[in-house]
This record gives C-alpha cells, structure tokens and sequence, in this order.
C-alpha cells in the first residue's frame, strides 16, 4: 500500500463530478505531481486528501491508517502551501512560521529553534520580523514553505505554489524545491498546471482530465508512452502529432522526431511521409513547420515538425518534402477509446 | 490627402461630446445629487446642533425663547446636581456594561451564524428580528416581562426554586439598570452581528484553511487568527455602539422614565426631563451636550486604532 492512497474517491458538488474515481497510490518520499488542465479536479483532490473536503466516495489513507471519515485536518499530519499562500496578514513571518508549532503546544524555546532552523533553511532570517503585506510574492511563499516544513508533517500537499512568481523566479524556485524536498525526503504532492513545472518536479506524474487520472508515471513515461490522446496531447509543447492511419487507428509522433528525411540514415527504421509545409516560425533555438501530409485521407489536418537549429535543410514556405519519423518514435492510439496500443515497432507505414 | 485625414480624426471627438448627456457631466451630477444629504445635514442636524449649543448658554426656556447669554452658569448648576452625577455615571455604566456584552453576543452569534448548518436562513432572521421590532412595541412587551406582579421571569425563577421572595424590577434601582442593559443588549446585539458576519466574509476562506490544517483548534483559531483580523471592523461596531448607548433616550424612557427616584436616568433622558417636560431649555442643552467632547475623544481614538489595525494587515 502507498504511504498516501486514495481508492477510487469520488467527490460532486451537484451536478459537477469534479473527481471522478481517483486510484491514486504515492510511495513514501516520492513526489508526485498532479498535472492537468484548469478545472480537472486536482485542489478538490488534494483538498479531500488535506481533510478540508468530505469525499462523496471512496477512500483515503494516510500512513497506513484510513482517513477520510472522521480523521480531521490537524490530526493528518498534512501541511499545505496553498495557492495564495493564505499567511496570517496579521503575524509577523516569524509568528506565522511559528504557529503550527505553537498549536501543537511546543515548549516556547524550542519554538524558537525551529524558527530559526527553518528560517535558515529558505533564507528568509532576516524577513521574520516583517509583515506578510511588507513581502514579495517570492518571498511569501519561502515564508509559506518555512510554515509548512516546520513541524516535520507527513505529507506536503503543494496547490500551485510557484504559480505567483514571475517566470525568472519559478524556475529557481523550482530547482530550489526539489533540492530541498530531496533532503527532508518527505512525501509530496504537488499540483500544477504547467507541465514544464510538472516535467521538472516529478518522480512521477499523474496526468488528470475531468476529474480522472488518465496516466501515472515518470516523467519520460508520460511523454514518451502516453496511455492515450488526451495525456499525448496534454504533455508536449508542441503537442504530439496524431494523424488518422487505417480504419480505427490514429499514429501518433513528436514534432521533435518528425524530421526531413535526409537526416536518417538510408538503412534506418524509418516511417516516411510527404509534407507540404504551409507556415515556417524561427523560435532561436527551433524551427516550427506547421503543414499538411500530402496522401493522406484527412490533408487539412496540420501537422508540426520541430527542427532544432543544427538541422539546417532549407524549407520553404508552400514546398512538399520528403519527412520521417522513427518507427521506435511512433505510437498507435485506438481512434474510438483513445487508448494506446501496442507500439508500433514494425517498420510499415 | 492627410489633411483630409487630420480633419476626420478631429471631428471624432467633437461628435462625441454631442452626444454626451447629463449623465456623463460628472462635475453636474456630483452636485445634483449631493445636495438632499446636504441640505438634510445643514438643516436637521446642524441646526439644531449649533442651537443646541447656543442655548445651553442661555437661560431659554420653553415659553421664553428669548436667548439671554448667561454663560457657562448651566453647566455650573449641572455639575453640582446630584441627578446630574448619578446620570452620568449611569450612562457610562449603560454604555460600557452594555457595549461589552454586546460584542460578545454579536461575535459569538455570528460564528454560529457562519457555521453551515440546518436552517440557518431562519436562524439570521430570528436574530436579526429585535433589531427591526419598533422600540416602543418591543418595550411594552418587556415591561410586561419585567411587571412588579406579572413578571414571567420571576415566575420562571420561582418554578424552578431559584428565587425566594419577589424581585420589583423597576422598584429597585440596580434591578431597573438591570433590566434597562438587558433590553438595550436584545436590541442593539443584532446589528453588531451582522457587522461582525460581514467582517468574517471579508476574511479569506484559506486563512480558516491554513488555520485547519496547522493544527489550530476552535478557540486557537477564534483568538488568533479570526478575533485579529475581525478587530477594525469590531472597533467601528463598537464606536457605533459607543455613540448609539450613551445618546439613547428611548430604552430608559419607555421603560422606567429614569426611576425610581430619578436613579436610572441616563444623560439623555435627564435631558429630556429638564429641557422639554420640565421646560428648561436651557439646562436641558447643557446636559445633552455634556458628553460630546468625550464622544469625539473616543470616536478619535478608536478610528485610530481602527485603521493602525488595518494597517498590519
Ligand atoms: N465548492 C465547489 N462547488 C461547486 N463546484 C466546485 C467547487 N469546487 C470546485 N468545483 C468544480 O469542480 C471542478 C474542479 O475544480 P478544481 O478546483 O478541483 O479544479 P483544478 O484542477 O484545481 O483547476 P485549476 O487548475 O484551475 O485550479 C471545477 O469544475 C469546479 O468548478
Ligand atoms: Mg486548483
């Protein structure tokens, strides 16, 4: 059993199914992020998880010890970092950081070390005498985190905590995050929408949609094997390619490996296709290549190639191409279900 | 060819303001509609205001308006009046007496009231009720329940072997500030809850959440985190109760007239008394305003704290 596991948990607010029969199973020190689109369910099911929720159904373990019926809150042994960071506007960082430790009835001075200790430990020192309004958002969620670890919980729920910092800042943050939830090796949930952050943070991600995780895995699991087009298509920027193959079949593959044909070598397994490339975009470091397959039943369906700078073969915009993708790079999803199928390793087109 | 254009680009404004009615001349519409609550100001409380104060230096009375300055002799007779005194002290007493326990009520009932629970739509309703009971008909039923024969707390009291003899409620001078607190308290409570139910909405919902889960238990979280945050807006609903007690005429005049023996009068019914039923108009303005500059103090001092509250914030 997971140190956090939830069996198929339901949760409606009327008509909303918000989560949907969640099996989610999070392995003691692991990180796992909840990753999905806007509205998927993953604060009301991280909310359910910290006990400020009642499941409609289903079941909650924490530690072994089942706990969504009457375990509330406090006695989880859950500290969460919400989105707003919802620090007391009226204690000094300092108090706020102190407070969990307080509630519990710790000794004054021992307060006080923790304090300290976990003060240092974000850098924040010399911020815990200020008020929470007289802080940068950067620094609200260092006081916010300071909170949380303080009293050494059992789990950490994460609801989008780097959401409020500016891009510079997120991405140091997040390394900073990792580097720490590696230390202390508490188990976490994090939730996000952004799935460079998920890519970044995860042992393994749990891709949600409506409600329902539709894929749990590593992150080069979830990227390189989706379990079906939804999670193809979330992850990725751009997303996967998905084009109509036979009766009942979609192909899928990554702009990335969708390369000109020359590229390959002549006795590579490789799966070709003519591309007539209607838009060209230099990003830098990339070339996007928005066009169609030519021979294909659906041609108005666009397709994206992604050619890194080192690829240098001139395309011009409104020209056809000689394109392929690596067998071992495509993948076959069931067109009706949505379901992946076997890989598609055989070489045919 | 770009002069024709410059002329196009200039004419757009000007078709504009054609247009423009009188509900876009804001500087038209301010006036318009500040000018009832001015007029309202100017003649229905500064008026009466700055005669308030010209008489009590003048030795006016009912049938002779005629204002002979007379100086601070006024105050100088008050002061001196045993009646006077007990007044006042009675109407700190009211005031202070009644504000806390007001507070209380109105915090602890809007924390039930926040809670969800069955039948809380008709739970604020019932609560909210004495706050719109017309005073006078509210005192009568009250004066019932205080009755020197019919009352049904003593009748209550009684049935339960907690009362021996018989409490005379408006017979007795504390019972009577008794029974004037309670009623004042039942009427003014409602208010101050739908201040503080206010307050409460206007704190985060993740505030009470973080609160939750870093282990706070009801009362940690009441005095630590909601009690704080809820302070400005219970210092301006305090003020207002402030304000509201020590000028009320109407609990201590419909209930006992400021006996017995003249010992429940309160500044403003002592007023009333000596400036309209007993006719000098004069004495009677000196009375009424004796606590003004001690409501401005107050009045001062609790915005300040109000707003250096908020400031932390
Ligand atoms: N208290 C509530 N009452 C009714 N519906 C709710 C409530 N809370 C959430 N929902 C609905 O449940 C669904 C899931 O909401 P949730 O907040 O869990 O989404 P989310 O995945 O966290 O989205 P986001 O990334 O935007 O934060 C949404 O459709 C939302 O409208
Ligand atoms: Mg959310």
């Amino acid at each position: 059993m997971g140190y956090v596991e939830t069996r198929n948990l339901h949760k409606h607010f009327g008509e909303v199914e918000a989560v949907n029969g969640v099996n989610l199973s999070v392995e003691e020190g692991e990180l796992v992020v909840l990753l999905g689109p806007s509205g998927c369910g993953k604060t009301t099911l991280m909310r359910m998880i910290a006990g400020l929720e009642k499941p409609t159904s289903g079941e909650i373990y924490i530690a072994g010890e089942r706990v969504d019926e009457d375990v509330p809150p406090r006695a989880r042994g859950v500290a969460m970092v919400f989105q707003s960071y919802a620090l007391y506007p009226h204690k000094m960082a300092g108090d706020n950081i102190a407070f969990p430790l307080e509630a519990v009835g710790m000794a004054r001075l021992a307060i006080r070390e923790a304090v300290a200790r976990a003060a240092g430990m974000f850098g924040i020192t010399h911020l815990l005498r200020r008020f929470p309004l007289q802080l940068s958002g950067g620094e609200r969620q260092r006081v916010a985190l300071a909170r949380a670890v303080v009293r050494s919980p059992k789990v950490f729920l994460f609801d989008e905590p780097l959401s409020n910092l500016d891009a510079k800042l997120r991405a140091t943050a997040r390394f900073e995050l990792k580097q720490f939830q590696r230390e202390i090796g508490t188990t976490t949930i994090y939730v996000t929408h952004d799935q460079v952050e998920a890519m970044g943070l995860g042992d393994r991600i749990a891709v949600m949609n409506k409600g329902q995780v539709h894929q749990i895995g590593t992150p080069q699991d979830v990227y390189d094997d989706p379990a079906d087009t939804f999670v193809a298509t979330f992850i990725g920027s751009p997303p996967m390619n998905l084009i109509e193959h036979d009766a009942g079949t979609l192909v899928g593959f990554r702009p990335e490996n969708f390369l000109p044909r020359q590229i390959f070598g002549a006795q590579d397994d490789v799966v070709t296709y003519r591309f007539r490339v209607r838009r060209v975009e230099y990003l830098g470091s990339d070339r996007f290549l928005y066009g169609v397959l030519e021979e294909r039943q659906r041609s108005d369906q666009t397709v994206i190639a992604d050619l890194p700078v080192t690829i240098t073969t001139p395309i011009a915009e409104g020209e056809a191409y000689e394109f392929a993708v690596p067998c071992r790079a495509q993948r076959q999803f069931d067109a009706r279900t949505g379901k992946t199928g076997k890989r598609k390793t055989d070489g045919a087109a | 060819m770009a002069l024709r254009k410059d002329v196009r680009v200039d004419a757009a404004p000007a078709v504009a303001f054609r247009h423009a009615t009188l509900a876009d001349r804001e500087d038209l519409l301010g006036r318009i509609m500040l000018t009832p609550a001015l007029v309202y100001v100017i003649v229905l409380v500064g008026l009466p205001f700055a005669l308030a104060i010209l008489l009590s230096f003048s030795a006016a009375s009912a049938g002779s308006l005629a204002l002979s300055w007379v100086g601070v002799e006024n105050f100088a007779t008050i002061i001196r009046d045993s009646q006077f005194q007990r007044a006042v002290l009675n109407t700190v007493f009211f005031t202070v007496t009644s504000q806390i326990l007001v507070t209380v009520m109105a915090v602890a009932a809007a924390n039930v009231l926040d809670a969800a629970f069955a039948g809380k739509r008709a739970m604020r309703f019932l609560i909210l009720l004495p706050w719109a009971a017309p005073v006078s008909l509210a005192s009568m039923a009250w004066t019932w329940i205080f009755d020197s024969t019919f009352s049904v707390i003593n009748w209550t009291l009684k049935v339960f072997g907690l009362l021996e003899g018989w409490l005379y409620w408006f017979g007795d001078p504390a019972l009577a500030m008794i029974a004037i607190i309670s009623v004042h308290v039942w009427r003014t409570f409602p208010f101050a809850t739908v201040i503080v139910l206010a307050g409460m909405a206007a704190i985060p919902q993740d505030i009470n959440e973080a609160a939750l889960i870093d282990g706070a238990s009801f009362w940690r979280k009441l005095f630590q985190v909601n009690l704080p945050l809820l302070l400005p807006i219970v210092t301006v609903s305090v003020l207002f109760g402030v304000v509201f007690t020590s000028t009320d005429l109407s609990i201590v005049w419909l209930l006992t007239r400021g006996g017995p023996y003249n010992s429940t009068h309160v500044l403003s019914s002592l007023a009333f008394q000596r400036g309209i039923m007993g006719a000098d108009l004069g004495q009677g303005a000196a009375i009424a305003l004796f606590l003004l500059p001690v409501l401005v103090i107050v009045a001062t001092v609790m915005l300040r704290m109000a707003r250096r509250a908020e400031v932390g914030v």
